[in-house]
């Protein structure tokens, strides 16, 4: 019952200096670096708590480069929030059941202070208590289970956001730290979802792990980890790759594809995992009889190469993040929550300098201008990938491509490249990695051929035979907003919408309970083939708000799925 | 603002606390005591005052000295401030005139109270009276079946929605000076709509976490001399209250008999089905003569 608000004009609502819309790793970062300057902060996270929504691989980065780190934000980080150290990392080109395997450790260590393997969940209700303390501090504070549901305008000036659980609230700052699939950027026209070539889409499942096997299996320390990527044609065509994470006592194993290559190849994305999860090069660390599957999860990745927003800033709203499409997929290398942080630091300072020096709307330029000048859009976004982009993705140069790879001449430089150790120095190059192009060249082909011809067969069986669907979906925690279903699907036709009963890691076809079915309707002696909805197993990852014609929002503040690993 | 709460302590009446005799009588010393769970409405429209209004509140209980505890869960629900236990042998058998008088005195004794909220009938005795007559006492404006509520201080008066008759069809918007009395009713839904009643709400939730760890030491313990009370209008002899008689309700005359089968066992479940047969075909019968 509110008696002074929403009669409409902007003095009326509750104010804030900045409201940061998001607790994941850029929000955190954004409102630890505001509160710090003094500046009055709420955060609003629509979870029951941070991090329970949010899902990555995930490793994430201390870069020397980088103005802001984590751990320079939040000194007690890698003591208190993530699983392991990484300090080994490797990749393995597939070839049927032939492995090459390559040392990683180079390019990871490229530019690397410390790298550490987190569980998203831990990891963000850590930085949540954290962030509360900070911005309590100056009035503000976080709170969780509240959903920013759309931008408030005050003659089409963006001046602060609307809720589904509060009274509309204005804020000399906005800053969108939403995430993927970002609601505040698509409102202000910033970001678009259409389309599937933009995004990766991520599926990984986190698995229990004996005391003491991790150190074992691996031949590591307590403090060591490994990542593990994998390649080659045990995905049959579709684009992208896998990895394997030590956490401290689970391991994150997932993958990782381009999503116009699931749209095209109709690729079932769970059971993609399956191949992963029972292929016999990780029989070495994982068995069937032991085999505890803690949780199945999914997420779409942007990428940064082509949707990172050259200017992502409109009125008093900034994005930082995943929102501004500031995640950094090159190659093996996958960096998003680093950016995010900086991201959200560099929009902290360029408000509390803005405010300094008495103009406040300049915050968001200034921000902008900060991304250019510390090198973040350089990572991102590199001027050297967009001008090598028309030449390597170009179909005729990619097939040659293949083609040299398969032929006797392409053969033989290869194995001449590999005797002097040239393909192991590739991987580990920065350069090489920014241009690597988005064709089948990179994750396919050539990982193929490597291990055709220099890999060595695996002898160990793989015993382990993963969940159901089906039972990953039952072990799932859901508060199901009744009634109130935060997708609905606008075109139900197979050709509009068809592409989502593969591609959404809840459904598969011949499966009926999941999100998407197919249906064949029959009327008037002609048969129509749809697809039917149900939001009720939805992991919120946002494939179908690219790849199906839907109207496409995240449940209200607490409600839907409620991940506990991440 | 300064809100009091008036609370109670009951048997745990839920499946599994609760203890009877072989005659059906309630075995008190072997259930455990709970807070009347209709308090709850009462303490949460309180603490959407103190939120919305700030101001301290006091927590209020007659009865053994036992009823510490359901202070201290109250003090975790409301987040109260302090907590006042009335306690004292010549207060024992009171009936709920007699309760009314030793609370609306103690009360008194506080003073300062702009606002008492009790809840709607205890599990006990669901006689629904205490509050009211409490009220009556001290001679101040109440409003009951109340489902919103909001305080101006500024005007000195409380706004509040209540259901007509208790039914939730009807909603009336009443308005009365302070100091007032508000009986909740379990409809009562409060709303935070703005940030800072939230961030508040969490302030309060950490602070009397902690405090109740300690609930004692913010705890005062009055008996009827403390408060100046005559014992003739208190205890038994103050309580006009006379039960006749309590007639047991007679057990259920049915017996049933139960087979565990598993739905593994496909024999077992045949039988379950013949068993279930004529039911069957005694509906599919009706179906058809329906349909007919
Ligand atoms: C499978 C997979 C593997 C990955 N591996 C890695 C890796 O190894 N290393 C790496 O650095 N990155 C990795 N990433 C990417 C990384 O997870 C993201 O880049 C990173 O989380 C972005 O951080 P963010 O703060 O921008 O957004 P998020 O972490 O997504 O946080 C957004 C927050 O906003 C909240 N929110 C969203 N909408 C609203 C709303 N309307 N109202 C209120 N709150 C809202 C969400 O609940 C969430 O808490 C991976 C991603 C996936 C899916
Ligand atoms: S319904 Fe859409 S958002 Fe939900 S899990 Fe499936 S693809 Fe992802």
């Amino acid at each position: 019952m509110s008696t002074r608000n929403g009669q409409g004009g902007g003095e009326e609502y509750e104010h804030y200096e900045a409201v940061v819309v998001g607790c994941g790793p850029g929000g955190a970062a954004a409102a630890a670096t505001l509160a710090r300057n003094g500046v009055e902060t709420l955060v609003l996270e629509r979870g029951a708590e941070a991090g329970s929504k949010n899902v990555s691989g995930g490793v994430i980065y201390a870069e020397k480069s980088a103005p802001y780190t984590i751990d320079d934000l939040f000194p007690d980080f890698r003591a208190e929030a993530t699983e392991r150290p990484i300090t080994h990392n490797y990749i393995h080109n597939i070839a049927g059941e032939k492995v090459k395997t390559f040392d990683l450790t180079e390019i990871h260590e490229n530019d690397t202070e410390w790298a550490d393997a987190v569980l998203r969940r831990r990891m963000d209700s850590w930085l949540e208590t954290r962030v509360h303390e900070l911005t309590r501090e100056t009035g503000g504070g976080v709170l969780t289970g509240v959903r920013a549901s759309g931008l408030l305008r005050d003659d089409g000036e963006i001046i602060g956001v609307t809720t589904d659980e509060l009274e509309p609230i204005t804020a000399d700052l906005v800053v969108g730290a939403d995430g993927v699939n970002s609601e505040l950027a698509r409102e202000a026209g910033l970001m678009d979802w259409e389309e599937p070539d933009e995004w990766f889409q991520g599926v990984k499942a986190v698995i229990s792990m004996p005391e003491g096997a991790i150190e074992d299996r691996f031949d590591i320390a307590e403090d060591e980890g490994e990542t593990h990527l994998f390649s080659g044609d045990l995905y049959e065509g579709v684009r992208g790759g896998g990895f394997l994470y030590t956490n401290a006592e689970t391991l994150s194993i997932g993958n990782v594809f381009h999503l116009d290559s699931i749209v095209e190849e109709r690729a079932e994305v769970s059971e993609l995992l399956d191949t992963l999860l029972t292929h016999p090069l990780l029989a070495q660390w994982i068995a069937g009889d032991e085999y505890e599957e803690l949780e199945y999860s999914a997420k779409l990745v942007p990428d940064s190469k082509k949707v990172a927003h050259p200017s992502p800033t409109e009125d008093r709203l900034v994005l930082v993040g995943d929102a501004a499409g500031q995640m950094q997929a090159q190659g093996p290398l996958i960096k998003g929550m680093n950016h995010a942080v900086t991201a959200g630091a560099l929009v902290g300072e360029a408000f509390a300098v803005a405010r300094s020096r008495g103009d406040r709307s300049q915050a968001g330029e200034r921000y902008v201008q900060s991304l250019y000048d510390e090198g973040v859009m350089e990572k991102i976004r590199p001027a050297l990938y967009d001008r090598s982009r028309s030449v390597t993705e170009d179909r005729r140069a990619a097939s040659f491509a293949d083609r040299l790879v398969g032929s006797s001449v392409g053969r033989a430089g290869l194995d001449a490249m590999m005797r002097a150790g040239i393909v192991e120095r590739l991987y580990n190059s920065p350069r090489m990695m920014q241009v690597l192009p988005d064709t089948a060249t990179p994750y396919a082909t050539l990982p193929t051929a490597i291990a055709k011809r220099h890999g060595e067969p695996i002898a160990e069986e793989n015993t382990v035979s993963p969940p159901s669907l089906e039972e990953r979906i039952g072990e799932l925690t859901y508060d199901t907003d009744i009634g109130n279903p935060h997708i609905v699907v606008e075109d139900e036709s197979w050709e509009a919408s068809g592409a989502a009963v593969t591609a959404c890691p809840v459904s598969a076809k011949d499966f009926g309970g999941g999100c998407y079915r197919e249906e064949v309707v029959k009327s008037n002696g002609h048969e129509e083939r749809v697809v039917s909805f149900d939001s009720q197993p939805c992991v919120e990852c946002g494939t179908c708000a690219i790849v199906a014609d839907t109207h496409w929002e995240h449940p209200r503040g607490g409600k839907g799925v409620e991940f506990e690993q991440g | 603002m300064h809100t009091a709460v008036l609370t109670k302590g009951v048997p745990d009446f839920r499946e599994g606390q609760v203890s009877f005799d072989e005659d059906g009588h309630l075995e008190r010393g072997k259930t455990p005591t709970v807070m009347n769970p209709n308090d709850k409405h009462a303490l949460r429209a309180a603490l959407q005052t103190k939120i919305r209004n700030g101001g301290d509140v006091s927590l209020m209980s007659m009865g053994p000295p036992g009823y510490g505890d359901v202070l201290r869960e109250g003090m975790e629900t409301v987040y109260a401030d302090d907590l006042y236990l009335v306690s004292d042998r010549e207060l024992a058998a009171s009936d709920t005139w007699a309760t009314a008088i030793t609370l609306a005195t103690a009360l008194e004794e506080i003073g300062d109270v702009d606002l008492l909220f009790a809840g709607f009938k205890t599990a006990d005795g669901e006689t629904g009276h205490t509050g009211p007559q409490t009220c009556w006492c001290l001679d101040w404006p109440i409003i009951t079946h109340v489902i919103a509520l909001d305080v101006d201080e500024d005007e000195g008066t409380v706004r509040a929605k209540r259901l007509v008759e208790g039914d939730i069809e009807e909603v009336e918007t009443v308005e009365a000076p302070l100091p007032a009395c508000i009986i909740a009713d379990p409809e009562f839904a409060p709303s935070y709509r703005q940030a800072s009643h939230r961030l508040a709400h969490k302030d309060l939730r950490a602070e009397t976490a902690e405090r109740a760890q300690d609930h004692e030491a913010h705890m005062t313990t009055w008996d009827h001399e403390a408060l100046n009370l005559d014992p003739d209008y208190i205890g038994l002899d103050g309580s006009p209250t006379i039960v006749s008689s309590v007639d047991p309700i007679p057990k259920a005359p049915a017996e049933r008999e139960a087979t565990m089968v598993d739905p593994e066992d496909s024999e077992g479940m045949n039988d379950v089905l013949e068993a279930m047969a004529p039911f069957a075909a005694g509906e599919a019968g009706d179906s058809r003569a329906a349909g007919d």
